[in-house]
């Protein structure tokens, strides 16, 4: 890992483009416009604003179920970081994993959070998140926000931004302290122990799961 | 009511439960979580049982009670029979949050809660509507005697997962079971009176889990292993509530995790 006394306003995204290459990702990554300016609390609370805009459109949309998991999912992989959110919900098995097996894997997880999370979307018909503010906290920011759901006492969530992937994407959610990684590396946690640390059996069941 | 420990010897008996759960045992951090769950087979047995329960029994009459009408509410349309059950419960919840909201030292939570019980059981009717929100804005301060002995520096103590109630945590047990023994209402009633307050709570629980049965049937019936889940998302909810301290947890940081470390 990066030794934290490096003076991150140094890490220029272009430093990172040919280690970035190496990672076999998708070719999505490499044609994302990169940021010229380091993150700052301004760049993580648009961010935050534009991944919401898009996904009320969706929900607004009145499509079938089906093509707005979909685009939920386009969505997360556009704003979040999903390489590392992956990566932490699998934990140490990540760091054996051959990089096709990981890229499998990925994918799945990928579609995965669009539909768990997606199959909500009738909670938040109506509703409304006003972004309140953002603040740095450790190695990123966190945006703060406020959902009003109908029927229900306004809740508190929390955005965690962060640039290490050379991008502002975040990698957390929290709602009302309800930490969206730490629920879903106790959950792969659990899916990859009933596979016996099967990675692919793993990634065949993530393709059903959500 | 004849069925609750109305004598003193019962509170200082949990009392002393909750004085040892202080030296329980050593929590573990999971997922970034501190979880102490020494009592975690027996929690097990209960959680089997709890989900079955709400598979067959609470589930499908919360959903005979939500009714088919699947389609997103109009905010301005008249509230339907299950709000105002939702409503009259939470209502007759509000003086013992009173009582907690002075026991905590925040009069200004418990004046607030005064005032709704105050607005919404005459204005409101008995508490089925809520005019005290949506006339005057003022909405619940949500507590229990669980908060406020949090708040007087009683350790969390171990994770419980209780019969039909669900999970908790030694502090929050001894909690419930003083919220009863300090309950005004209880006190002001007689033994019919009380068993009916008493049922019209449990009503409004089970709307509550009618509204939001989609998120309890995703965790319970859609998780890999749904007693791990509810256990950490219930405490990391609830120590929200309480304001204690999270540990931020960030995966740069995790040598093990951050796939741009070199």
């Amino acid at each position: 890992m990066i030794p934290t006394t490096m003076p991150r306003s140094t890490l220029m995204p272009n430093d990172r483009r040919g280690f970035l290459r190496g990672l076999a990702l998708t070719g999505a990554v490499a044609a994302m416009p990169w940021r010229a300016f380091a993150l700052d609390a301004g760049g993580a609370r648009a961010l935050i604003d534009r991944s919401l805009g898009e996904v009320y459109q969706v929900i607004n949309s009145g499509q079938p179920a089906p093509q707005m998991y979909q685009q939920f999912e386009a969505t997360f992989a556009r704003y979040a970081d999903v390489d590392v959110i992956a990566r932490s919900a699998l934990g140490p098995a990540a760091r054996q994993a051959g990089a096709a097996e990981f890229a499998a894997y990925r994918q799945a997880f990928q579609g995965y959070i669009g539909r768990k999370y997606g199959k909500r979307f009738r909670e938040f018909i109506g509703s409304r998140i006003e972004v309140t503010g953002a603040r740095p906290l450790k190695s990123f920011y966190a945006v703060t926000s406020v959902a009003y759901l109908n029927g229900r006492a306004p809740m508190e969530v929390e955005w965690h931004v962060s640039d290490r992937s050379g991008q502002d994407l975040y990698f957390n959610i929290i709602i009302e302290g309800v930490n969206m990684l730490a629920s879903e590396r106790a959950e792969i946690a659990a899916m990859l122990a009933r596979r016996q640390g099967d990675l692919a059996a793993l990634t065949a069941d993530l393709q059903q799961a959500g | 009511m004849d069925w609750l420990p109305s004598r003193r010897a019962p509170l200082w008996l949990l009392l002393g439960a909750l004085a040892a759960a202080g030296c329980a045992s050593q929590p573990v951090q999971r997922d970034g979580v501190s979880i102490s769950d020494p009592y975690e087979a027996q929690n097990r047995r209960v959680h089997a049982f709890n989900k079955a329960l709400d598979a067959q029994v609470i589930g499908p009459v919360a959903n005979r009670l939500k009714g088919k009408g699947d389609a997103p509410r109009d905010p301005d349309a008249p509230i339907g029979p299950l709000q105002m059950v939702i409503n009259a419960g939470r209502n007759l919840s509000l003086p013992v949050k009173v009582v907690n909201g002075l026991l905590q030292g925040r009069p200004g939570n418990a004046g607030q809660n005064l005032t709704r019980f105050a607005v919404n059981t005459t204005l409101g009717l008995g508490g089925l509507f809520d005019p005290a929100a949506d006339g005057f804005g003022v909405t619940e301060r949500d507590t229990d005697f669980g908060e406020t002995l949090a708040v007087w520096g009683v350790p969390e103590g171990a994770y419980l997962e209780l019969p039909v109630l669900g999970p908790s945590t030694q502090r929050d047990a001894v909690g419930q079971v003083v919220d009863l023994l300090i309950n005004p209402l209880y006190h002001v009633l007689d033994g019919g009176e009380s068993a009916a307050v008493f049922g019209l709570r449990v009503a409004s629980k089970a709307g509550d889990r009618a509204r939001f049965g989609d998120s309890v049937d995703g965790i319970l019936q859609g998780s890999a292993d749904s007693y791990a889940q509810l256990r950490l998302i219930w405490l990391m909810n609830r120590r929200h509530d309480l304001g204690e301290e999270r540990a931020e947890y960030d995966p740069y940081d995790d040598a093990a995790i951050d796939p741009y470390a070199e």
